[in-house]
């Protein structure tokens, strides 16, 4: 393949990537991975390339560039993307590809959890927030769903806060707390993973730093990936970073050597601050 | 010396300055010109308004006034028959057969589009949002240009003897009615049901799709509940609709002025009443009188349409 001189890529003709495998460096199991993932919006190709592999108990940070494709690849991971682009290639839950059309969606993000950019609670009150999903379920008893709410409440870190007022409309509460009710919502159904799309970017300083720390205690029970276009954030947070560019994952490795020694020189100037 | 000059040149630079931005420019003057057009436009309309309620319910309220109806018999009494007097020697100007007309037709017609307009919202924004609406949206305001008389055409001609030969009777009717009616609301409560659920933000939806919840579920347990207020209002406009529409009605009701018993017994409503009677009667009679009060019921009855859909808006606005 040709390419230009002034191309980023220009590195003797060969795109420069470093991906690791983190399975080779330390004794977690890898629980979701990715093969060949390319993700199509019509004719357009948002994700070329995306082979990562992400261990359990860990959290690893998706960083890059606006565009670059970190939350398309994101999404992808427990098919929200279903009827807004097209997926293929393999997306390996514990072994299992369920980028296949027959699996049932709905009980693998059961599994997968989700939080998104934005807070979006429903204009419920908390409680009912919470209990959403068990509901769907068809869990009734009371005594285990105000377990739940409980559980799930105090390992988002935001029990103390809204302990009295349970029954009070979610969106009475700040951005910082509605984000961290959606993740006690995520939790309450007790995913294995949990996949965050930019959780603190609607967020001030000091819910940001509630957050990390809710993160932090969370991954000692939940495999965590993040989306963030805040460098300290990942630096702060993640074990693995992977970074993004122009729809393809160019560098991923634990997090200490993406910032501190990447081998890629793009992955280079981005944490430095040169473009993005 | 050269100091007072200085201040001398300022002031005199000052002065053109002055003069140059008190004139008022050609923009400015347009501007003014504008805002009076517009505020004219809005008093024309307002005083429009109050005219014609000023006007029927001057007109309305003669029935009481001039010629001494009790009001509680007007609204009450189950005679129509504003030629005959009553034992009493009152007049028989019992409005109850059309207002029990009216909003039977009114209810009826809403409970049966209801079901459909909130099926059909649903298809066009959620289940197929891009076919559905491409497909559905032209459909839909075809139906809104359908002039009235062809829905009374049609219910004459093939809804009245449909009714006829599967509920018997002579098929005008109250049936018939809500049946013409059904079609005539069914696009304005759709397509304001399809706005109530676009005005579902979509991150609601991706919030209950990411805990595993299904699309029904999806649908039914947050986009319909926080599209609620949007979805009544979307009724009561199809009420509003129903309760004002006269010719279309007045093809296939039967125009019996008859306190409606079964659903396919001829009846009346107040629009029917008017549009059959109003050219028959002599300005200022007791008569033409007692249409108007007809008139005035049913501007009333708009107006607390309007006052309702204005609440559930506020009501709406207020738990969002």
């Amino acid at each position: 393949m040709l390419i230009s001189p002034s191309s980023p890529y220009s590195n003797g003709g060969w795109l420069e990537r470093n991906i690791v495998d983190p399975s080779l460096k330390g004794q977690q199991p890898i629980v979701l991975e990715t093969k060949q993932l390319h993700v199509y919006y019509g004719d357009n190709e948002a994700i070329h390339e995306g082979d990562l592999k992400f261990p359990e108990h860990r959290i690893s940070a998706l960083i890059g560039p606006s565009g670059s494709g970190k939350s398309t690849y994101l999404r992808s991971l427990n098919r929200m993307n279903d009827g807004i682009a097209r997926v293929t290639g393999e997306i390996l839950y514990r072994g299992v590809d369920i980028n296949r059309p027959e699996i049932d969606v709905y009980k693998m993000r059961r599994r997968i959890g989700m939080v998104f950019q934005r807070p979006n609670p429903f204009s419920k009150s908390i409680y009912d927030n919470i209990t959403f999903a068990l509901k769907r379920r068809g869990v009734t008893d009371k005594r285990k769903l105000d377990e739940v709410v409980e559980t799930s409440l105090k390992q988002a870190a935001i029990w103390d806060e809204v302990k009295d007022k349970l029954k009070k409309s979610a969106l009475a509460l700040s951005g910082g707390q509605q984000q961290r009710l959606c993740i006690a919502r995520a939790v309450a159904i007790k995913p294995d993973i949990l996949l965050l799309d930019e959780p603190a970017s609607a967020l001030d300083p000091v819910s940001t730093s509630k957050l990390e720390e809710t993160l932090l205690q969370l991954k000692e029970d939940y495999t965590i990936v993040i989306v963030t276009h805040n460098m300290q954030q990942a630096a702060r947070i993640s074990d693995y970073t992977a970074f993004f560019n122009m729809g393809r994952a160019l560098e991923y490795d634990e997090t200490s050597q993406i910032f501190t020694s990447p081998k890629v020189q793009l992955t280079n100037n981005y944490v430095a601050g040169d473009f993005g | 010396m050269v100091r007072a000059v200085y201040v001398k040149r300022g002031q005199v630079m000052n002065k053109k300055l002055q003069e140059q931005l008190l004139k008022r420019s050609k923009a400015a003057k347009m501007e003014r010109f504008g805002k009076t057009i517009s505020f004219l436009a809005l008093m024309l309309i307002t005083v429009t308004v109050f005219a014609i309620i000023i006007f029927v319910a001057s007109k309305g309220l003669s029935t009481f006034v001039t010629n001494h109806v009790n009001i509680v018999d007007f609204l009450t009494g189950k005679n129509w028959n504003p030629n005959v007097t009553d034992s009493k020697g009152q007049p028989e100007v019992g409005a109850l057969p059309m207002i029990s007309g009216s909003f039977v037709v009114t209810i009826l017609s809403a409970l049966l589009a209801t079901p459909f307009a909130i099926g059909t919202a649903i298809f066009m924004n959620e289940i197929s949002p891009h076919r559905g609406a491409k497909l559905l949206q032209p459909v839909i305001e075809l139906l809104v240009g359908i002039p009235s008389v062809v829905y009374g055409f049609i219910g004459l001609t093939v809804i009245v003897p449909a009714v006829r030969s599967v509920f018997g009777g002579s098929g005008f009717g109250i049936l018939a009615g809500t049946f013409v009616l059904f079609v005539m609301i069914l696009p304005t409560v759709t397509s304001m049901s399809v706005d109530a659920l676009r005005s579902v933000p979509r991150y609601y939806r991706e919030a209950a799709l990411a805990l595993g919840a299904t699309q029904w579920q999806t649908i039914y347990k947050v986009v319909l509940r926080s599209a609620t207020p949007g979805i009544l209002t979307a009724i009561v406009f199809g009420m509003a609709r129903a309760f004002g529409e006269a010719l279309a009605v007045q093809m296939v009701i039967g125009n019996a002025a008859l306190l409606p018993t079964n659903l396919v017994s001829p009846a009346s409503t107040l629009t029917s009443v008017l549009t059959t009677g109003i050219g028959n009667t002599v300005m200022g009679s007791l008569q033409n009188n007692a249409l108007w009060s007809l008139a005035l019921v049913l501007l009333i009855m708009s107006l607390i349409f309007n006052l309702v859909v204005r609440m559930i808006g506020r009501k709406g606005a207020m738990s969002k």
